[in-house]
């Protein structure tokens, strides 16, 4: 099994309530069907389908809940997982934290669903590697990717009446190319909602162009640099930030947006201006669903505002004790920018180092999220509005904080992974040491 | 269904159409139910419907995987429990050969109709992507083992033991913790039995049945007037044992500074020591960047091994099949055909191991049905070896695979993944009190914390959870901001001294990432306390 009708879930999370004893309960059902296409040296290595849907549900006597899942859905099976479900919430210890289940609402319709990628198959896999191979061989590169497509369902209903259901499609292309000697590398990777937006040969000339470009790295001195960040460098830096959008840790006084003294930083001027953060379901380009797991609406939530914070995510528990709204967490954000392209960026700098991508980045220092990492496939040094000659890599230490503090200029955003962000010259960045890596 | 049923159903034949409408095995949760393994022989009955319709279809190999994985994992912080949760997950995979090239298809819900069908989809996937070989797939030779079986060694089940029992342990530390001044206290048990079959058309049906754990916590301690916050985390290591691991035993303990544990651990009492130490953190002064010793504890250097060494040493990634993920290795072949690559010092010899009883790699055969075995990878400093499977192994000129494939889950197809790799002891006796005393300017490292390296494994950086100034052979206080940062080559030849086998633990990577689509494999990486001469250090502080 795999993809089930709005109708079809909703006649199983029915069945499953109906048997239910428990002061509270919620349940929730997920689907996925898909399949992936992996390559390598120039030929494909493993290549697989995957089906498969779920059941779990949640019982809760007084502030004790249990939990359980099942892949089962006949009559017998559904009554089984929910009695093994209030079997375990008896057993738990009472949670002080537990916020009674949201009531009956309404959800907009996302727009998460595209029918083309819902179709793709294992030709239509083996074809667009085909094409991307084509262009590595023809570069005489070695190429090595992945695709991956999936279409799932996820669907919610609760013994307060609540009940959503969601589909969504999604396919992503990543390739690296690298010389024979392997003294250069290229990495593009991309992800849609719709498949026609994919197009793996114009990638692989990208990566192409990176890798033949990057050939015969120059050394030169790690330190304080103004770089151009593609956006997938950008999207690297800002994923680690987002997350500590959150009330509670900050007010609890362990997160970077906690403040001196107590409470957070919400409504403090912590980015440089230019700097406006937000999520948005109905983003075109990044749609995302209109509600989340605790059966909260996801909605636009703008998170930096010319360089303020101007909202923190509130667990329902969270939201309850500080009296205010909860808000789900920052989910597929889109940092806007301007006009300018990433060769006008190049063409304004004077000198500084253009990265293509980050690699293996971790956390420092959780207080002021420092992040350590590496630029990886594809760092250039710029003179004089020109990219004069490739760099070997460098390793960063870094903090996103400090990094939107820099801002110099942003260029046009663009969807990267998970997030829109704009390409961005940043003044200052800090490598501290080289890498031999290519 | 009940089990009995269950069995009942099966019993009669699989041929049985009835089968078809009726899932062979579901997913309840219920742990009691599913420690009783499900039964070998239904199993077999089960893979070689897969089998027989793959090869029906035109595949040449054909493997079939069916697991069952088990997780329970618990959380909580202060003095409450925030979840319990037991999951478990069930299905088969399916792996062809067809064409000369390799296929793949997974299902959860198990009739003969839907097996045979998958069998056929993997088959029709080789085909299509058959077009876009190079090369056919080469397989090392593999005996059938004939049906056999293998079992963690373990003295308790850690699913048997009561839910009641491992709350009030980890309650039991937050609140050593929280009567030691810490303001927060997470602290969690990660429990995992896989339960896997494997069968091919070589002839084996391997029953296995893998028991993990983790213990562990962060103890955080926030000094309100100047806004600082510590942590502090445990110095548990993940092990491939039962829950007796949560059992102190003096003799599995060795004092020091503060008293740290091989193959058993005071949970309680690394949590009261923990308190001890964020207090003390807090007071600490920054490290002044520069060259130093490092004298670095077990907790911390399985981590760097497993980063420098490990993963450098996996020849799929050596020849380019991780090159869009996890990156490619320096220790390229050239290095290897000239056997004199000088990987680390002379004293410094890594051993590739699957069968270290503790361990987390510890299987009896690996997920492509081959025995399991260890072999030298860096010996006396010299690049001798990596880590391979079966269509890799002809490459090296090796008759055989060395049993490294592996798959987190039915659903994932099986490839490269690390054997436990670990520095062997020194042969002349040596504690960790000793080494020090030789050291001039050092710092003395314990536990693992922040830690990243480049695609092809020669720039790392890492740091830890104490690190303590050392000067003129005497330990001092605590020091923050610490990292080091060096080239693989240059730290491994930087060794000067290790200690004897008395030191020797195992560290271990629970949930390392690998492969597109991402899997995580746990791997544990042995070692004594190390000596490395003038490391770099530098300083991560900074304001925002």
């Amino acid at each position: 099994m795999g993809i089930i009708s709005k109708a079809e879930a909703q006649a199983i999370l029915k069945k499953a309530l109906s048997f239910s004893k428990a002061d509270e309960c919620e349940v929730s059902l997920n689907g996925t069907e898909g399949g992936n296409i992996r390559y390598a040296r120039n030929a494909v290595s493993t290549a697989g389908d995957i089906s498969t849907m779920g059941l779990a549900i949640s019982s809760t006597f007084g502030k004790k809940t249990g939990s359980a899942t099942i892949n089962e859905f006949d009559d017998a099976s559904l009554e089984k997982v929910v009695r093994r479900s209030e079997e375990l919430a008896q057993l738990a210890p009472p949670n002080p934290e537990y916020v009674s289940l949201e009531g009956p609402k309404t959800f907009a319709e996302s727009i998460t669903y595209n029918a083309a990628t819902a179709a793709i198959n294992p030709d239509i896999r083996a074809e667009a590697v085909r094409k991307s191979l084509e262009v590595a061989k023809a570069a005489n590169l070695e190429a090595a990717g992945f695709l991956e497509n999936s279409t799932s369902f996820r669907a919610i209903m609760n013994s307060k009446g609540l009940f959503a259901y969601n589909t969504d499609t999604d396919v992503s292309f990543s390739v690296t190319t690298r010389n024979q000697a392997g003294t250069g590398s290229g990495y593009v990777s991309e992800s849609f909602n719709d498949i026609s937006k994919l197009d793996t040969l114009a990638l692989t000339k990208v990566a192409s162009a990176k890798a033949n470009g990057s050939a015969g790295a120059r050394a030169i001195e790690p330190g304080k640099y103004t770089v151009i960040l593609e956006p997938l460098a950008a999207s690297d830096m800002l994923s680690n930030m987002v997350r500590g959008f959150d009330a509670r840790s900050a007010e609890e006084g362990r997160s970077f947006m906690s403040k001196k003294g107590g409470g957070t930083r919400l409504g403090e001027q912590l980015f440089n201006e230019q700097v406006n953060i937000y999520s948005d379901p109905f983003n075109a380009d990044l749609p995302s669903g209109t509600w989340n797991g605790d059966g909260l609406p996801q909605e636009k939530v703008t998170w930096v505002e010319k360089g303020v914070v101007k909202n923190l995510s509130y667990s329902r528990y969270w939201a309850q004790q500080k009296n205010v709204k909860p808000i789900a967490g920052a989910n597929r954000i889109i940092m806007e920018g301007g006009t300018a392209s990433l060769e006008d960026l190049i063409k304004s700098t004077e000198k500084g180092i253009l990265v293509t991508r980050f690699w293996y980045i971790r956390s420092v220092d959780p207080q002021t999220l420092l992040l350590t990492g590496l630029t990886r496939d594809g760092t250039f040094y710029i003179e004089n509005g020109k990219i004069m000659f490739p760099v070997k890599n460098f390793r960063f230490n870094e903090s996103p904080i400090i990094m939107l503090n820099n801002v110099e200029a942003l260029g046009k955003p663009q969807r990267s992974g998970n997030m829109i962000v704009p390409p961005m010259k940043i003044r200052d960045f800090t490598f501290s040491s080289l890498s031999d890596a290519v | 269904m009940r089990r009995r049923d269950f069995l009942y159903v099966s019993g009669i034949g699989v041929g049985a159409s009835m089968l078809q409408s009726i899932p062979v095995i579901g997913r309840d949760i219920a742990i009691e139910d599913a420690l009783i393994p499900v039964d070998a022989s239904l199993k077999k009955k089960l893979a070689d419907i897969a089998l027989n319709a793959a090869r029906s279809k035109g595949a040449t190999y054909a493997d079939v995987r069916i697991g069952r994985y088990l997780n329970q994992f618990l959380t909580t912080r202060e003095t409450r429990v925030e979840s319990i949760s037991n999951t478990e997950s069930y299905g088969m995979g399916i792996r062809v050969i067809a064409n000369g090239s390799w296929g793949f298809a997974a299902i959860d819900n198990l009739t003969e109709d839907t097996i045979a069908k998958a069998a056929a989809s993997a088959v029709q996937i080789a085909k299509v992507n058959s077009k876009l070989l190079t090369e056919p797939v080469r397989l090392a030779p593999q005996k059938g083992y004939g049906e056999v079986s293998w079992t963690t060694p373990f003295e308790k089940n850690s699913f048997e033991i009561p839910i009641k029992e491992k709350t009030e342990l980890l309650l039991a530390v937050n609140d050593a913790a929280l009567k030691g001044g810490a303001n927060f206290v997470n602290s969690s048990l990660f429990l995992v039995n896989e339960q896997k079959y494997f069968a091919s058309t070589e002839g084996s049906y391997i029953d296995q049945d893998i028991h993990r754990l983790w213990p562990t916590f962060t103890v955080t301690k926030i000094d309100s007037k100047s806004g600082k916050f510590e942590t502090r985390n445990s110095l548990s290591s993940p092990m491939g044992m039962g829950y007796e691991y949560l059992n102190p035993k003096k003799e599995e303990e060795i004092d020091g500074l503060f008293t740290i544990y091989k193959k058993r651990y005071n949970m309680l009492e690394d949590a009261v020591t923990a308190t001890r130490h964020v207090d003390e953190k807090l007071r600490s002064k920054p490290v002044e960047p520069g060259k130093y010793d490092l004298i670095i504890d077990p907790t911390n250097l399985f981590l760097t091994i497993h980063e420098s060494v490990g993963h450098p040493s996996e020849l799929d990634r050596v020849l380019g099949y991780e090159a869009n993920y996890a990156g490619t290795s320096f220790l390229t072949l050239d290095k290897w055909e000239s056997k004199k690559f000088n990987f680390g010092s002379k004293i410094v010899n890594f051993e590739a191991d699957k069968t270290e009883k503790g361990s987390l790699a510890a299987v009896g055969y690996d997920d492509e049905g081959v025995k399991c075995k260890n072999w030298d990878i860096i010996k006396d400093g010299i690049l001798v070896n990596y880590q391979t499977i079966r269509d890799q192994a002809h490459i090296l000129g090796l008759p055989e695979s060395q049993g490294c494939c592996y798959a987190d889950s039915w659903d994932k197809v099986q490839f490269q993944r690390m054997p436990n790799v670990s520095l062997k002891a020194g042969k002349t006796p040596l504690s960790a009190n000793e080494m020090v005393k030789n050291v001039e300017k050092g710092i003395y490292i314990f536990g693992r914390n922040s830690y990243s390296i480049d695609q092809q494994r020669y720039n790392f950086q890492f740091s830890g959870q104490l690190c303590f100034e050392v000067n003129d052979g005497k330990i001092g206080g605590l020091l923050k901001d610490v990292a080091y940062q060096s080239n693989t080559q240059e730290f491994w030849n930087s060794c000067s001294a290790i200690c004897d086998e008395k030191d020797y633990r195992l560290g271990g990577s629970f949930f390392d990432g690998k492969g597109q689509p991402s899997q995580v494999s746990a791997v544990s990486h042995g070692c004594a306390t190390t000596l490395f001469k003038g490391v770099n250090v530098i300083n991560t502080g900074r304001k925002i």
